[in-house]
């Protein structure tokens, strides 16, 4: 498979995030392609979930983490200072490690993000918000209890939801961490294969732990270890022929 | 080595039950004496009417007066206290969160003022009235009252706004939420109960405080017609009945107290329910 620079949507250069005195990531640069499924891999602790705040600069929210270099979407520098962060933030959806569902009702959860991108129209509303619950396989469950506050679904289904919220916002790019990972077997498999097909339309980055899961919908591997990228590639090169012996043995399972 | 580490602990078990039971005697002596010498001195004519002339010597009358005017000066002071007080804790909760140094020491200098005697608060708004020509009124009082309970309104809603999960703020960021909506939507929403709360414990104080409107709100014993006019106020008038040499007047005061007290335990009971329902409906993981 041969991976365009003119087909990248995120370019990540030399980005480095210290807190303190420790540096949590070191010196990052990946290319993130275009309406692929490009999946973070790495052991727990390694800079996974800082990477993908980067991203979006959620580390705003945390004083203690200063952040050096560039994330280039569009071609615009989302970490400048200067930078619509608050537009730019709506290019991506977030799905988070664990589901944090607005404290209202489970209909608002997604009409929150419509109507911050300007839907305005009760009926405009109402069908998008079923279109979104659908997307994530949670509006049979819900489609009764809409007026009922999100917080009483179960984590899974808070998943989903955070899920649709996500989407509702019409993002470009999915930024997931770990979004199976409360999940059961066949909400899983469903968030799977639904990633698989809204790669058309978007740019997604995952992380998980599953190896499976990887090697099953990944288009591109970042494999990162104690804050650094030790290998990337394509799915066929990272998995079928990794290059470092780290990379090896992590996926040989006899990490340590 | 055992038996001497039972000995200790079956000590310090009398010990706490003996502190515990002491303390809850105490206050149920307290309500003991309130509630039969209140509801002696309670009747209709109490709750409904002004005292007449000649009120503290035995006659006629009740504490109308003082009922609704530390009603209407505790209304307007916890609203006051509300709007500002809401901007406030959501300010340093949303917008100054950064600055963990800053929001340190608001912090700490709220608490220092909470912790400022009501009767400071009575005699600093007694030189502004000097300054501004203001005499002693409904106005007066309730603007000291406010400044009274702010800081335990701010600081009260301040530490519910503490507990919102920084999640939810990076949840409700990445859906592109400015600072403002972060703060009116979703921690207002969040919080809700907690606010409800504080303003409850805000309104308590406010209402149960006789030093902070003593100089400044005056006394009197009709219905003031406009803010510019004294008001009486329950603390107040209790200490006024009491002090009257006429046994029936003075039980009249316990009668106050009563009412007080009820208001007070009606708005704790209250704020109570809302707790337990707060947790009822808090997201567990
Ligand atoms: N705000 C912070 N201040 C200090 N250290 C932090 C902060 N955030 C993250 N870290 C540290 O940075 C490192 C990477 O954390 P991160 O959450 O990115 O790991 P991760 O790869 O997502 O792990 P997991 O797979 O367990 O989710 C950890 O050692 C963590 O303790
Ligand atoms: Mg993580």
């Amino acid at each position: 498979m041969m991976l365009d620079m003119e087909m990248n949507k995120i370019h990540i250069e030399n980005l480095n995030v210290f807190a303190g005195r420790q540096q949590i990531l070191k010196d990052i640069n990946i290319n993130i392609p275009k309406n692929k499924i490009t999946v973070i891999l790495g052991p727990s602790g390694c800079g996974k979930t800082t990477l993908l705040k980067c991203m979006n600069r959620l580390t705003d929210l945390y004083p203690e983490l200063k952040v050096t270099g560039k994330v280039l979407i569009n071609d615009k520098n989302v970490l400048d200072p200067h930078a619509d962060i608050v537009t730019l933030r709506q290019y991506m959806g977030l799905l988070m490690q664990r589901p944090y569902p607005l404290p209202m009702t489970i209909y608002n959860n997604i009409a929150y993000g419509l109507k911050l991108r300007g839907v305005k129209s009760r009926r405009d509303l109402h069908k998008q918000v079923m279109h979104y619950l659908q997307l994530a396989n949670l509006w049979d469950e819900v489609r009764h209890r809409l007026r009922e506050p999100a917080s009483r679904l179960s984590i899974g289904q808070q998943q989903r939801l955070c899920l649709a919220r996500g989407l509702a916002v019409n993002p470009e790019i999915i930024l997931a961490d770990e979004p199976t990972s409360a999940l059961d077997p066949i909400s899983s498999q469903y968030i799977e294969t639904k990633f698989t097909e809204l790669k058309n339309d978007y740019t997604i980055v995952l992380v998980t732990h599953v190896l499976r899961q990887a090697r099953r919908i990944a288009d591109y591997v970042v494999f990162m270890y104690l804050g650094e990228v030790i290998e990337q590639g394509t799915v066929e090169e990272v998995f079928g022929n990794p290059k470092m012996e780290k990379t090896k043995q992590y996926l040989g399972g006899t990490f340590n | 080595m055992k038996r001497s580490k039972k000995i200790e602990e079956s000590f310090f078990k009398v010990l706490m039950v003996i502190a515990t039971y002491s303390i809850l005697a105490v206050l149920a002596l307290i309500m003991y004496s309130i509630f039969a010498k209140g509801i002696k001195a309670m009747s209709w004519e109490v709750l409904t009417t002004v005292p007449s002339g000649g009120y503290y010597y035995g006659k006629g009358g009740g504490i109308l007066n003082a009922i609704l005017g530390s009603l209407s000066l505790a209304f307007g002071a916890t609203l006051l206290a509300f709007l500002i007080g809401l901007p406030v804790a959501l300010y340093i909760n949303v917008f100054l969160v950064r600055y963990k140094n800053a929001v340190r020491m608001i912090r700490f200098i709220l608490d220092l003022v909470w912790g400022i005697p009501s009767i400071v608060y009575g005699a600093f708004g007694f030189s502004m009235m000097i300054l501004l020509g203001i005499q002693t009124s409904l106005l007066a009082g309730t603007i000291t009252v406010t400044l009274f309970i702010l800081p335990i309104m701010i600081r009260s809603m301040d530490e519910i706004l503490r507990t919102v999960p920084i999640g939810l703020s990076e949840a409700a960021y990445s859906l592109g939420s400015n600072k403002s909506e972060l703060a009116f939507k979703i921690f207002t929403r969040q919080t809700i109960s907690g606010i409800i709360t504080a303003i409850l414990l805000s309104f308590g104080r406010g209402i149960g405080d006789a030093a902070s409107v003593l100089f400044t709100a005056g006394y009197t014993d009709n219905l003031p017609n406009s803010l510019m006019e004294p008001v009486a106020t329950l603390p107040l008038s209790i200490f006024f009945q009491l002090s009257s040499p006429v046994p029936a007047v003075q039980d009249r005061a316990y009668a106050s107290a009563l009412v007080l007290t009820l208001i007070i335990l009606l708005v704790s009971l209250f704020s109570r329910g809302l707790g337990k329902r707060y947790h009822k409906t808090k997201i567990n993981f």
